[in-house]
């Protein structure tokens, strides 16, 4: 019978632009009562695909039938006249208002839900006609709290937003979609920003709305909770339906292989490391996320240069605090980032050492002379040793130890240490959009010298052979960033960032909505700075790319490392595991040579 | 009668220009705009009320009258600013700083040029002025002579109006649903229309409702504090009724008080030399302390960094839904 | 149920490329508009004058004798200058609307100075003197509001704007407490004299101040690694803390460069251009509002130094030009002139919306564009390079 779906899609099909088709033909229903958990990797078009239920967007193709009426949904409020609400991971709550306050906020919900047959939905309808009109009501807190209580929510609706924890955010989003009338609710990834307890909790919530007769959709990417809530599941890859199944008659296993499909050759070269020396130590790395929250959890790891490092992982997981805390933008709250310059057997300069500081290195063993001898500066004049530094007479020994903890990104610079980083949100943080081509060259470099004015010739001629080499379509190089394509907008900020030769390279979803091109164009850039013994850490989220590219794999789950693991060997299906599977333990990461090294001193 | 009951009936009097004026720019600045052109607004109030008043006195209305179409045309000429502040600033999403201050030179030259050709004209308001505005609303010849008339009940019908417009304010602001509404409009417009509020229709509302209440302090200032004779310094008071917006942390009914503070302060130097001597350059301390305590609640507002005393957090920045 | 959902027909969107001939069109007919409307509107208030006898006055009154122009060009000049003062902190995206303010303290240390120091020493001497305490004064203004931003992130355009006032009071006191018998003005014309007159010109030195001032502002913005700080960290504050810029450093140096560049416009407001100084009231000063107007035309040109020039010499143009129409045309208004600064202001304004928004009339039933579409880009080579030339 058509009526026992609450939802059903039909053939939906939704692209943006002409180049990236979000859904493709997919075709799901959603049972009346039940739970039903939608399945898929990032970009597979889980939240476009809701996001037309929601009447965010509206489908190109396909037909929506709600409880078997076919409907157009323009709007949210559109929607909530159908009785669908959406919880977005993006609350849309004012900071400043009680619970309360935001629950009862606007005037337009239609408070005539269901056919009498649902309780819970009546006691919301109820409360809703008795505060609709102009007046708020003193005891408005008092009365809607006496309804959540009796539906067993556990939330102080007198507080206000900006006191509230994301969990208890999250409960007051529910609550409005409820008072609304919402029959179905939608849940955007609902977990990814709780804890274990609160989850429980949250799923607790659920289970008694779907006791109510509700219908809910949840969207995730974590196994053991698909298991542990949903009735069903349908999965979504790259934008189209691949099944849907009966929770209790599958297994993650199975599941695991329809999210990730087939494992596809991608053909890209990818060379064994020549001479892998540890390049980068990150020990204990612990650190809070915007919300306050633990985004990293002790994460412990090490890179060679002369290697690729995939770090793989559903986003959220703490990709974005890993890379920020290494390049300085992140504070720590615990944990170190060594970094090793190679040095060894290389001239020092007046570069980045001033001649006290040579003087002192010197005095303390660091370097020798071509012919091996140690160098020892005592009663030379300062002439001398500038001859000799000049003329590369002083090598160092050995590698360079910087600790790179708590350090600003202008004193990572400052030290000469080559860290470049290609960060996720490219136009709001690698690049001004309002600049131009040559004017965003010199964003990492236009501190050098002493001159009080910029030098924009050096930026010009490699904004020009970055468009040349890199095949950049612009109108010209002073072309602000902002109107060029992604694909070209990457390959500027990739461009750059190896322009300084780097000896560490880091680089957060670089091929993220690039065409098929320009992605190649941007794995043979880093491979190239791979066989230049560059560390190369490569945050991605196509697994095909990540088991194609890389030499090892790092996965991350919950803030944790969850397997480090040799990308030639490992399967698709093993590393959608680890990535949905957050480790018990964590294990301490120690670094043996550590007590051998002395500081160098640097500032 | 003593002096001191005397200047606070001047300060409770001149407070109620201060008064309008932020009720008006309050109610504005709920809304998430910041409007810097109401001491423009409130001159072109004054034209409107002291045009309406004359025609109305030319016709031989009575008190109620031309209280009445001075009111209306106040309304009108304010309103039509606020609306022309709102076209700018909600509708094509301009700049609220230039919007605001090109709107207070144009209000401040329109008033300046209204005055020069009314007296040109030799038109003044001084006789509609005693008939409607300054005559005490309670009694109708003399106030008796004891304190509590004298501090309570001896001015004309503006001065209880504004206050109560103040009290409607804030208790609409607080305490119904449309008040809610409009907070949550200036707080997170992106959240109040995902709650299904017409965002742009609050704001256009809040604009035009908060000058024309802006409007009047405009006309109490020209037809009542002044008495009818036109003095160029609206828009100096118009400033200050801003400030007062901020020393009474957006609400209006901390402003009732404040406004009697201001209004206080403001006479201050006027009257003071009835107590004590006082230098014309002291006087000009004193004519700063509203200003000065002004930008002191700002700072310590910032520096408690409390949120229920912040300006609303959306002042200033246009809202576009597309730019999600 | 039936549903009614109301689409609105207009539809706006961003423009993303905007040609610059596009935009220049609208400027240029925008300004048409304004003064047309300028004239239109006097002739409705005051019929006696006409249509044509308000552009006539309008350029008597600012081309009709060489002195004129001269003190058209050097009030172009004083408004130009603290226009540039603000524009570094616009960039910035710190609405520093204190001009007024800061300008007047400079006003204040330079009248300071004149007024207890001359005579016992040289002029020249004097002069300089007031110059270093005029920037010092106008520094102190604008850095403090500065300093409680990066502090504790207190509101700058509120704070500003109280700065202002409380900057005309200071005024008023010293000034009244200097010259306790006169109202609020103090003249130097006696002891300055012919000071700063180059041969006979009174105008000229203010003029070439400021041109060299302007070319050096527009040097700093572009071509300095200080220029260019203050744009990243005005376009993105993100990328500036990648880089490692530090925020809070570059706004409180470049309030000090507004406060100086404020400090020099007093200075030469006092000692060059009124040789007086009058501070009756907190609003009633020697800046009369101009300050405020330095916002406008530096917004109005887009924080662009060289398109300054021409906002400010359409601003002075129109408020002579019209104070020239009002006092020949009869009209006797000392305010005229800003009632149709005040409409030319408006058309430059909302030109901003007619270049960045893109208004579609839909038809009945037709299904928006998705808000959401990626801007399309250039399809070839050749139409990308033809955009560029367009906007070149």
């Amino acid at each position: 019978m058509e009526h026992t779906n609450a939802i059903e899609l039909v053939g939906i099909t939704k692209a943006f632009g002409t180049k990236v088709v979000a859904n493709k033909n997919v075709s799901m229903e959603l049972r009346q009562g039940e739970i039903l958990a939608l399945l898929g990797e990032n970009g597979s078009g889980k939240t476009t695909l809701m996001n037309m239920i929601a009447g965010i967007y509206t489908p190109d193709q396909g037909k929506i039938y709600v409880r078997g009426q076919e409907v157009t949904i323009k709007s949210p409020i559109d929607a909530y006249s159908y009785h669908i609400g959406m919880i977005h991971q993006h609350f849309k709550l004012v900071d400043l208002f009680t619970a309360a306050d935001n629950i009862i906020l606007g005037e337009h919900f239609h408070a005539e839900p269901s056919d009498g047959q649902n309780k819970g939905a009546a006691f919301f309808k109820r409360a809703g006609k008795r505060l609709a009109f102009g007046w708020l009501k003193h005891n408005r807190v008092k009365q809607l709290q006496t309804i959540v209580d009796q539906y067993g929510f556990n939330i102080d609706l007198s507080r206000k937003i900006y006191d509230m924890s994301v969990s208890e955010k999250q409960t007051v989003e529910i609550i409005k979609a409820l008072y609304r009338g919402a029959e179905i609710l939608i849940l955007d990834e609902p977990t990814a920003v709780l804890t274990p307890q609160e989850i429980d909790k949250l799923f607790a919530v659920l289970r008694r709305m779907r006791q109510d007769g509700k219908s809910i959709i949840i969207i995730t990417h974590k196994l053991n909770e698909v298991m542990a809530i949903s009735d069903r599941v349908c999965v979504l890859r790259k934008g189209e339906h691949i099944a849907t199944v009966e929770t209790a008659a599958t297994t993650e296993k199975e599941l695991t292989d329809m999210m990730v499909g087939q494992k596809i050759d991608l053909a890209i070269e990818r060379k064994e490391p020549v001479n892998p020396k540890p390049r980068l130590i990150i020990k204990d790395m612990t650190a809070l996320n915007k919300e306050g929250r633990l985004a990293l959890d002790h994460v412990s790891f090490e890179i060679n240069g002369g290697e690729i490092l995939g770090i793989a992982g559903i986003s959220g997981n703490g990709q974005r605090e890993l890379l920020e805390g290494i390049a300085g933008l992140q504070p720590l709250v615990e944990g170190e980032a060594i970094f090793n310059n190679p040095k060894e057997n290389k001239p020092v300069t007046f570069f980045h050492k001033d001649l006290k500081q040579i003087k002192r290195m010197a005095e303390e063993g660091f370097f020798h002379y071509p012919d091996g001898t140690r160098v020892s500066l005592k009663g030379f004049k300062n002439k001398e040793i500038v001859k000799l530094v000049n003329d590369e007479k002083i090598l160092f020994y050995e590698d360079e130890v910087i600790d790179l903890k708590q350090k600003t990104p202008r004193e990572i610079q400052e030290l000469g240490i080559k860290l470049s980083f290609v960060p996720e949100d490219r136009l709001s943080m690698g690049l001004v959009g309002n600049m131009s081509i040559v004017d965003n060259m010199m964003l990492r470099g236009y501190r050098k010298g002493r001159s009080i004015f910029l030098n924009r010739r050096r930026p010009k001629q490699l904004a020009d052979t970055i468009i040349k080499d890199l095949e950049v379509v612009t109108p010209s190089d002073m072309t602000p960033v902002r109107r060029l394509s992604g694909g070209n907008v990457q390959k500027i900020l990739v461009g750059r960032e190896i322009s300084s030769s780097p000896k560490v390279l880091m680089a957060a979803y670089p091929v993220r909505g690039l065409d098929i091109n320009s992605s190649y164009t941007i794995y043979n850039l880093l491979n190239a700075q791979k066989e230049k013994n560059v560390a190369v850490i490569f945050v991605g989220e196509d697994l095909d790319v990540l088991l194609a590219l890389c030499d090892r794999i790092l996965v991350l789950c919950g803030g944790k490392v969850s397997g480090v693991v040799d990308a030639r060997k490992v399967t698709k299906e093993e590393i959608g595991l680890l990535m949905t599977t957050v480790p018990e333990e964590v294990q301490v990461y120690r670094y043996e040579q550590e007590q051998d090294k002395e500081e160098v001193p640097h500032d | 009668m003593s002096i001191f009951l005397a200047m606070i009936q001047e300060a409770i009097h001149y407070g109620m220009v201060f008064l309008f004026g932020s009720t008006g720019e309050t109610l504005i600045e709920k809304s998430g705009h910041l409007n810097l052109g109401v001491p423009g607004i409130m001159c072109l109030g004054a034209v409107g009320g002291g045009l309406g008043a004359h025609w109305a006195h030319q016709a031989g209305a009575g008190a109620a009258g031309i209280m009445v179409v001075s009111l209306l045309m106040t309304i009108l000429l304010a309103g039509a600013g606020g609306l022309l502040y709102g076209l700018f600033t909600i509708t094509m999403r301009c700049n609220q700083n230039v919007t605001g201050l090109t709107l207070t030179t144009f209000g401040a030259g329109v008033l300046g040029f209204w005055g020069t050709q009314m007296s040109n004209k030799g038109i003044t308001f001084t006789e509609p002025s005693r008939i409607a505005f300054t005559s005490p609303l309670f009694f109708s010849g003399e106030v008796p002579d004891n304190w509590f008339c004298q501090l309570f009940l001896s001015y004309g019908f503006l001065v209880y109006f504004a206050i109560l417009i103040a009290i409607i304010a804030a208790v609409v602001l607080k305490h119904t649903r449309v008040g809610l509404s409009l907070r949550a409009v200036g707080e997170n417009p992106a959240a109040a229309d995902a709650a299904g509020i017409n965002v742009i229709k609050y704001k256009y509302i809040s604009c035009v409702v908060g000058a024309a209440i802006a409007g009047i302090g405009g006309t109490f200032f020209l037809m009542d504090a002044s008495r009818g004779t036109p003095e160029y310094i609206i828009d100096a008071m118009g400033w200050l009724a801003v400030a007062l917006v901020i020393f009474s942390l957006w609400r209006p009914a901390i402003g009732i008080a404040g406004s009697i503070v201001f209004g206080f302060l403001y006479r201050l130097p006027y009257n003071i030399s009835a107590l004590t001597v006082v230098t014309l350059a002291d006087k000009e301390l004193i004519k700063m302390i509203p200003y000065a305590v002004t930008a002191l609640v700002l700072i310590v507002i910032s520096f408690f960094n409390k949120r229920e005393t912040q300006p609303p957090a959306s002042l200033g920045v246009p809202y576009f839904r597309e730019d999600r | 149920m039936t549903k009614h959902v109301h689409e609105p027909l207009v539809h706006l969107s961003r423009r993303l490329n905007v040609s610059q001939k596009y935009a220049w069109a609208i400027r240029i007919g925008a300004f048409v508009l304004s003064m047309l409307a300028c004239a239109l509107i006097t002739m409705i208030i005051a019929p006696e004058v006409g249509f044509g006898a308000f552009f006539t006055h309008l350029f008597e009154g600012t081309f009709g004798k060489p002195r004129l122009t001269w003190t058209l060009f050097r009030d172009v000049a004083i408004l130009l200058l603290l226009a540039l003062a603000v524009t570094p902190c616009f960039k910035m995206k710190y609405w520093n609307i204190g001009g007024e303010g800061q300008a007047l303290m400079g006003c204040i240390g330079a009248a300071l100075i004149v007024k207890t120091l001359s005579g016992t020493m040289p002029l020249i001497v004097v002069a300089l003197i007031a110059l270093v305490v005029a920037i010092g004064f106008g520094a102190v203004w604008a850095v403090v509001p500065a300093l409680f931003k990066a502090k504790w992130n207190t509101n700058e355009t509120l704070l500003t704007l109280m700065f202002n006032y409380i900057a005309g009071c200071i005024g008023a006191f010293l000034v009244k407490k200097l010259n306790p018998r006169t109202t609020g003005s103090m003249s130097f014309l006696k002891t300055l004299g012919d000071f700063g007159k180059i041969g006979d010109n009174q105008f000229a030195l203010i003029i070439i101040i400021v041109a060299v001032i302007t070319v050096l502002m527009a040097v700093y913005l572009k071509y300095s690694k200080h220029g260019y700080e203050i744009a990243v960290v005005g376009e993105s504050p993100r990328t500036a803390r990648y880089v490692g810029i530090h925020n809070k450093v570059v706004v409180i140096r470049t309030l000090v460069l507004c406060g100086v560049l404020c400090g020099i416009a007093g200075f030469l407001i006092v000692v060059l251009k009124d040789q007086s100084f009058k501070a009756e009231s907190a609003t009633d000063t020697t800046m009369g509002g101009l300050g405020f107007t330095a916002v406008l035309v530096s917004w109005l040109a887009h924080f662009n130094p060289w398109a300054m020039v021409l906002t400010s010499f359409l601003v002075v143009f129109i408020t002579t030009g019209c104070a020239h129409v009002s006092s020949f045309g009869g009209l006797r208004s000392a305010t005229y002139p800003s009632v149709m600064a005040g409409i030319f202001f408006f058309f430059i304004i909302a030109t901003e919306f007619f270049i960045n928004f893109k208004i579609t009339f839909r038809k009945r039933g037709e299904i928006p564009r998705e808000p959401d579409d990626l801007p399309p880009e250039p399809k070839t080579k050749v139409e990308a390079a033809t955009a560029a030339n367009a906007n070149a």
